[in-house]
């Protein structure tokens, strides 16, 4: 996984709640067996005019003009700006395959849907939640101004508008650790194999029809 | 010192380890494994050189993918062939169960664990699937995944976990006569909200809850991630013990005698405390209908359409806009004027055989309204077919008008060949009306397996309580 400590980029603003994994990442593209290449597909019902299956070529699919991603001010965004339980339904970890796979490495919401939520910190995306006051001010700024840019840092848990107003957030010291130096979780674990090793032992005195 | 609550006690005994922050590793009993979300595990594992820690632990099937006519001529979209091919191959090399595409015990991997005996009460069980929820009706702590976490338990039959808060759902009293599970729980999603339970593990409760029947309880379970919360979960009786005596992979003999006294003590205890307590009166609770694009878009069957003029929050009035936009509905249309082209009986939260009997009965001796394109009955099992087909069912479904087709997850996403077209219609008792979840453009109305079949019959909604 790729580390993440510090990014400065283009903030695009997805303004709906509940946005679902569906939405995310369509079912026909699960039928790949990949991690990769999902990015042209992602929000595929929303970006495209016209139903997209897996492999085609995007470059000339007719692009909802009306949705934010095929807006030009927004092009090459690394910042996810996105309303309430963003990230529900459906476990697919294509979809944080797929937002980062366009090039996100950040999600900004009042809140996410929990498995999301695991499956970003999995792939190297920072999910960061703030007020939704806060979130709600930052739509607005960022549609009244266009590059709009927010400073993302990890390490010291902050977020700097290009005003220099520095916001924190708080995440998780495990799962801050694991992103902040690109650590692989089953290696971390598998350094508790004794641990587990007697775990199932004590396991199959107490409960034998388990194992 | 305060009792334990189930979620607290199906936690406690499978905490192998934490650090001084609360993140824990949580030993995996039970990983149930399917085509869609499981090859990039396994091709992670071959890359590292790993193999799974416990092989037994696992239980493979194809489900999403698989076609739901005559198996026959295997699967015509290369695609999904590849996706099942690729688990049977990794199953065959890592030594892993499989019930495979013609096996008669193939089913929806939610429908088949159960079934078979794999969930057991005490068990944490994980699948790559959000409706891993389900396994959670026999007082198991049973959650879904993602693609890392699948391969991270293959690999050290542990996860990465922090414990989750405590929440009581209580349904308190008896629903009236008509009211399935399906409505109790669409009820409780839309009383809470999609995210009301994030963040928490849902313990059901309440005499309604303990008096529905053990496939009831899988559907109030397998809707727990549609209220937000990865687990949901209900405590063990007599009934759940009973639902699992006999089933292949259940203790046998001297053995299930002693694993069913320690089962009996699956539950909260009575001072136990949960961080937040929610309650639902079951006599209020009417046959339910999703209107729009979010779970918690529901309305009783008697209601209207709601009108976004008068929610006062900006954003909910925004999405209920662009969901009513997307369903091709104006506000305060009375539900029972809602006409339907499609209608889809199956899917992991209402295909077992409860849940066909219910339809049946409403189906028998009726014809599907004219306008009605297509009516899928897909059951959740090859056994569960079986059995059906045993009572006759298939024959009242075939006779109606219906299509009696093979188990599998099927129109619920349409990853297969079963979907919806552009603009059409469906009622469907399965778990999301996401947009484009059963075919881009496909509008989708949840409803239980009752309201379903009804709404076949009439081609458009009816309160089911007018018919029984």
């Amino acid at each position: 996984m790729e580390k993440f400590e510090k990014l400065t980029g283009l903030v695009v603003p997805l303004d709906r709640p509940n946005v679902d994994t569906d939405a995310v990442i369509p079912k026909q593209f699960l039928k790949s067996i990949k991690r990769t290449g999902f990015g042209p597909y992602l929000f595929d019902e929303w970006r495209y005019l016209d139903h997209g299956e897996p492999g085609m070529d995007c470059t000339d699919r007719p692009r909802n003009p009306d949705f934010v991603l095929n807006q030009q001010r927004y092009e090459g965004a690394r910042i996810l700006l996105a309303r309430d339980n963003f990230g529900c339904g459906s476990s697919r970890e294509h979809a944080p395959w797929a937002l980062l796979d366009y090039g996100f490495r950040v999600i900004i919401a009042p809140s996410f849907a929990d498995i999301f939520y695991n499956n970003c910190f999995k792939n190297g995306i920072l999910p960061i939640v703030l007020p939704a006051e806060i979130v709600d001010r930052l739509f607005k700024e960022v549609s009244a101004t266009p590059g709009y840019e927010l400073a993302v840092d990890l390490p010291a848990q902050t977020v700097t508008t290009p005003a220099g107003e520095v916001m924190h957030f708080g995440v998780d010291p495990f799962r801050k650790h694991c992103l902040v130096n690109g650590l692989d979780d089953i290696g971390l674990t598998l350094q508790h194999v004794n641990e587990i090793k007697a775990y199932e032992q004590r396991r199959k005195q107490e409960a034998p029809w388990l194992f | 010192m305060a009792g334990k609550t189930l979620y607290d006690k199906l936690w406690d005994s499978h905490v192998v380890r934490c650090d001084d922050h609360g993140t824990c590793l949580l030993y995996i009993d039970r990983h149930l494994v399917h085509e869609v979300t499981s090859p990039q595990a396994f091709e992670g594992l071959r890359l590292a050189g790993r193999k799974p820690w416990r092989i037994a632990a696992n239980l493979a099937v194809p489900d999403h993918n698989v076609p739901t006519t005559s198996r026959g001529r295997g699967i015509e979209d290369p695609v999904s062939r590849l996706q099942v091919q690729t688990l049977d191959s990794n199953c065959a090399e890592f030594g892993i169960t499989e019930f495979k595409m013609d096996d008669p015990r193939q089913g929806i991997v939610h429908v088949i664990g159960p079934e078979q005996g794999a969930t057991l009460p005490g068990m944490t069980v994980v699948c790559g699937d959000s409706h891993t929820s389900t396994h959670g009706a026999f007082g198991a702590l049973a959650f879904g995944i993602g693609t890392s976490e699948v391969e991270h338990v293959l690999a050290t039959q542990c996860l990465i976990q922090k414990k989750s808060k405590n929440m009581l759902m209580s349904v308190d009293g008896r629903p009236s006569p008509g009211i399935t599970a399906k409505d109790i729980v669409l009820a409780i999603i839309g009383e809470i909200g999609t995210a009301g339970g994030t963040g928490y593990a849902i313990e059901f409760g309440g005499q309604a809850i303990a008096e529905l029947s053990i496939e009831g309880r899988m559907t109030v379970c397998n809707m727990t991630i549609e209220a937000g919360a990865r687990a949901g979960m209900i405590a063990v009786d007599d009934k759940t013990i009973a639902y699992l005596e006999k089933r292949p992979l259940a203790p046998q003999g001297a053995l299930w005698g002693q694993a069913a006294a320690v089962w009996r003590e699956l539950r909260s205890d009575p001072d136990a405390q949960f961080d937040r307590v929610a309650r639902l009166d079951a006599a209020a609770i009417k046959p339910q209908v999703s209107w729009g694009t979010s779970p918690e878009m529901v309305v009783a069957v008697d209601g209207t359409v709601p009108d976004p003029d008068e929610e006062q929050d900006d954003v909910k009035r925004e999405a209920m806009r662009a969901a009513l936009s997307y369903m091709d509905l104006p506000p305060r249309t009375p539900v029972t004027d809602i006409r339907l082209d499609k209608v889809f009986i199956g899917s992991c939260t209402n295909s077992r055989i409860e849940d066909l009997r219910a339809a049946a009965r409403i189906v028998e001796g009726r014809r599907v309204a004219d306008n009605i394109k297509q009516a899928l009955v897909v059951p959740g099992s090859g056994l569960i077919k079986r059995q059906a087909e045993g009572e006759g069912l298939d024959r009242v479904f075939i006779e109606a008008g219906f299509e009696w087709r093979e188990p599998g997850c099927s129109m619920c996403l349409a990853m297969n060949a079963d979907r919806l077209q552009p603009g059409e219609r469906c009622a469907s008792t399965s778990n999301r009306n996401f947009e484009g979840r059963q075919g881009q453009g496909g509008r989708t109305h949840l409803v239980s397996p009752a309201m379903a079949a009804a709404a076949a019959i009439a081609g458009r909604f009816v309160d089911i309580r007018e018919l029984i």
